[in-house]
């Protein structure tokens, strides 16, 4: 039995694809934090799934670059291992899972603990690039919002979460003001990653593949987290350190370990958690 | 002899009813008279002859055919049969009041801040105009319990009361009476004879309509008579 | 104040067209600062359509509309997007009939309250919530309704609620759109008076769309009456009522309750 040799474009988008692609990010790179419509497409895997990030890797992945793919802060994980192994074999790169060796990054929530360096790009998968979006349904409304800098309404989710819960209880999508000047969704990731955003070396690379959406945050961008004077922006905190190697100010996922609802507390980095166990 | 507050020189008004085919009721034609400072003018003729309709004219609430109703005023002189609503509004915020027997008030603003209601308008402090008004309540026999509720819920002389009191207020150099004394009982009309003395002692000019004899020859300095659809000629 | 010497809003012959058929044409009157005027007419009279050209909602296709931004009438077609948001923001209202289209409905009453606040650059969220407490006791909600979503307020509370979130920012101009012709009759007088006095108290301009007589009557100072498209009649509102000159507005009088 044999199967028939399929021979796939490199990194599988056609040349053209890419081109588009790479235009609406340059854009994105040149007004930092704004929305670049492109045109999504079909990539073998389904809408939801981080067919943004994807389209984003195959336009600026090259054969000297070195993959390193995370869900959640794991490589080792469905989505993040078929993603991976789909660009070994589409592109023929080379792949990692140590944060230091890759050059792209892509993931779905987590930026890495292991700070990131120049020249190192981070591809996100973006489910919803809007951050007005829950509160204006309007995509017509929320563009204008963009252009005239009208940005009052974001306010008024920070105020409506003080006023329920005491304090800024957004805790992932926390919104961003890029280069003081257009609001952004760092979507999904984490609040307590925020702070990685501000002035970061790396370039940071955001696609949506569902809502054709692309939008950057250039290395060395002033990356403010919205708050209130009285109530300032707070990244989420940890008190106990990782159960398995003993980090403190990462991260943390809680595991269930038993069935009485005993949970230990562990990196959600894997890689980090890695090297500093072997330490 | 002194420039006259108010001078009425020869308005005409007749009213076009499309309801019925476009018919012309005339009410008056050439009337002419004048109001000085300090002097109370009353309004004479049967009932139903167009004496209303020349306060309304003054006030600025009916139109003019023809003729002219000239205010002297510290700002300047104002002719109010031609003049812009914009003007008819400064003049009656700062010249000329009008008190008629119905009190048309809002619903439920305390009787208190109906009365001081004018004050405010120019200016006076929330507090300053609520006393004011109290005193002018108080003489005028409307019990201080009834100050914070709204008119709306009094007898009708009650109400009437407070439209005088609200009337008389502020301190305005012309002031137009529309029967303000109907369906007083003698102490309170009274009262409102001690206040226009008091206004026309302030040197206020004062055009009034009186049904009540009594009041009005305790007060009139002059009847100008008003016949049907004619001007009238001062008596 | 009245007696400020320039109008605030000056309309000269403005009309707008829907197709080749004018939805109003020719109106020009002056609101001067203070000022409450109120546009009467029945439906399809135009009023609303005036309105929606005043609130630039839609285009002015003839004739001109000017508004005195600082001290000069600056013509409103003449300004940028940009420029008009800054006016809603800042020196405009809009009261809408169904308070569901002025409100976020499920956005707490602080929350749509202070908004505006927020828009304008505040940001201190224990001076937010306190400048929406002040405005919820001002338009006679309970303050311990402060966290709770419109959704759950009675009409005549979501339309108090409408108007504390178009004054917070203390406005110069404010449109409203029939704002009580949806309550109760009992509801409405409530808010008339709470209207009127806010007016008078915050020294607003205000122009009032209404098919009601009796509301012009009691908060209007002028009324502009319109009929197919074009201003019929105005004047002081005591004289357009009480001594009507055209026919239509003769019908109109006489076919109100008296009050």
């Amino acid at each position: 039995m044999s199967f028939p040799v399929i021979e796939y474009n490199h990194a599988y988008l056609d040349e053209q694809t890419k081109r588009v692609i790479r235009r609406a990010l340059l854009k994105g790179v040149a007004i930092p934090g704004f929305q670049v419509p492109f045109a999504s497409r079909e990539v073998p895997m389904p809408r939801g799934w981080g067919t943004g990030g994807v389209q984003v890797t195959a336009s600026v992945i090259g054969d000297g670059d070195v993959l390193k793919v995370i869900d959640q802060g794991a490589d080792d994980t469905t989505n993040a291992v078929s993603i991976r192994q789909f660009f070994e074999k589409v592109a023929g790169v080379a792949t990692t899972t140590s944060t230091e060796d890759a050059t792209v990054i892509q993931t779905r929530h987590r930026i890495p603990e292991t700070p990131l360096a120049e020249g190192q790009i981070m591809v996100y998968q973006v489910p919803i690039p809007e951050p007005l979006r829950f509160l204006e349904p309007r995509e017509t409304e929320t563009r204008r919002m963009h252009a005239l800098e009208d940005y009052g309404l974001i306010y008024v989710k920070l105020y409506e979460d003080i006023a329920k819960y005491g304090h800024i209880a957004t805790s992932y999508a926390y919104p961003v003001l890029v280069n003081g000047r257009y609001l952004m969704d760092p979507s999904p990731t984490p609040s307590f990653d925020n702070p990685k955003l501000h002035r970061s070396p790396a370039l940071h690379l955001y696609g949506a593949g569902r809502e054709k959406r692309i939008y950057a945050v250039p290395p060395y961008t002033h990356v403010e987290s919205l708050g209130f004077e009285d109530h300032p922006f707070e990244p989420q905190r940890f008190t106990q350190p990782c159960e398995l190697c003993g980090s403190t100010g990462v991260y943390m996922d809680e595991v269930i370990v038993d069935d009485h609802g005993g949970a230990i507390y562990v990196c959600s980095d894997t890689d980090h958690c890695e090297r500093m166990a072997a330490l | 002899m002194m420039n006259p507050l108010l001078t009425v020189d020869g308005i005409s008004k007749t009213f076009t009813v499309h309801l019925r085919g476009g018919q012309r009721l005339p009410v008056l034609s050439g009337l002419s008279f004048d109001v000085g400072p300090g002097e109370c003018v009353v309004l004479g003729g049967p009932s139903g002859v167009g004496k209303s309709s020349v306060l309304k004219m003054v006030y600025g609430s009916y139109g003019v055919d023809d003729g002219h109703i000239v205010l002297r005023r510290p700002a300047g002189v104002l002719d109010l049969a031609t003049a812009s609503p914009r003007e008819l509004l400064a003049a009656r915020r700062d010249t000329m009041g009008y008190v008629s027997q119905f009190l048309r008030a809002v619903p439920r603003v305390p009787a208190l801040d109906v009365v001081a209601e004018p004050l405010r308008e120019r200016g006076v402090e929330v507090e300053t105009a609520r006393v004011r008004a109290g005193e002018l309540l108080d003489r005028l026999g409307i019990p201080e319990r009834l100050w914070a509720l709204p008119p709306a819920t009094f007898s009708g002389g009650e109400q009437q009361r407070v439209n005088i009191a609200r009337g008389f207020i502020a301190e305005r150099p012309l002031l137009l009476l529309d029967e303000p004394t109907a369906s007083l009982d003698a102490r309170n009309r009274e009262v409102v004879v001690e206040l226009v003395r008091e206004k026309l002692a302030a040197g206020a000019g004062i055009l009034a309509i009186f049904h009540d004899d009594d009041v009005r020859d305790a007060l009139a300095d002059r009847v100008v008579a008003i016949s049907p659809s004619r001007g009238g000629a001062a008596a | 104040m009245i007696g400020n010497e320039e109008p605030l809003l000056s309309v000269t012959g403005a009309g707008h067209r829907y197709g080749d058929r004018f939805g109003c044409r020719d109106v020009s009157f002056e609101l001067w600062p203070g000022e409450v005027l109120a546009v009467v007419g029945e439906s399809g009279s135009g009023k609303s359509t005036l309105l929606g050209m005043l609130a630039r909602r839609l285009t002015t296709d003839e004739g001109s509309i000017r508004y005195r931004r600082d001290r000069e009438l600056t013509e409103l077609s003449d300004l940028t997007e940009r420029e008009v948001r800054t006016l809603w923001r800042s020196e405009w209202g809009f009261v809408h009939q169904n308070p569901a289209d002025g409100l976020r409905m499920h956005v707490s009453a602080g929350g749509n309250v202070g908004e505006p606040l927020m828009a304008t650059g505040w940001r201190h969220y224990g001076r937010i919530r306190a400048k929406a407490a002040e405005w919820l006791e001002r338009v006679e909600i309970p303050v311990d309704r402060i966290d709770d979503d419109p959704t759950t307020f009675s009409g005549g509370m979501r339309q108090r609620l409408q108007i504390a979130r178009n004054l917070v920012v203390s406005p110069r101009l404010v449109f409203m759109d029939e704002p009580t012709s949806g309550l109760d009759v009992s509801v409405q007088a409530r808010l008339l008076d709470l209207i009127r006095s806010l007016v008078a108290d915050l020294g607003l301009s205000v122009v009032i769309v209404t098919h009601d007589l009796a509301v012009a009557r009691l908060i209007s100072h002028r009324t502009l009456v319109m009929k197919d498209g074009a201003v019929i009649e105005s004047g002081l509102t005591d004289r357009v009522l009480d001594d009507p000159q055209a026919a239509y507005t003769q019908l109109l009088v006489s076919s109100i309750l008296q009050g």
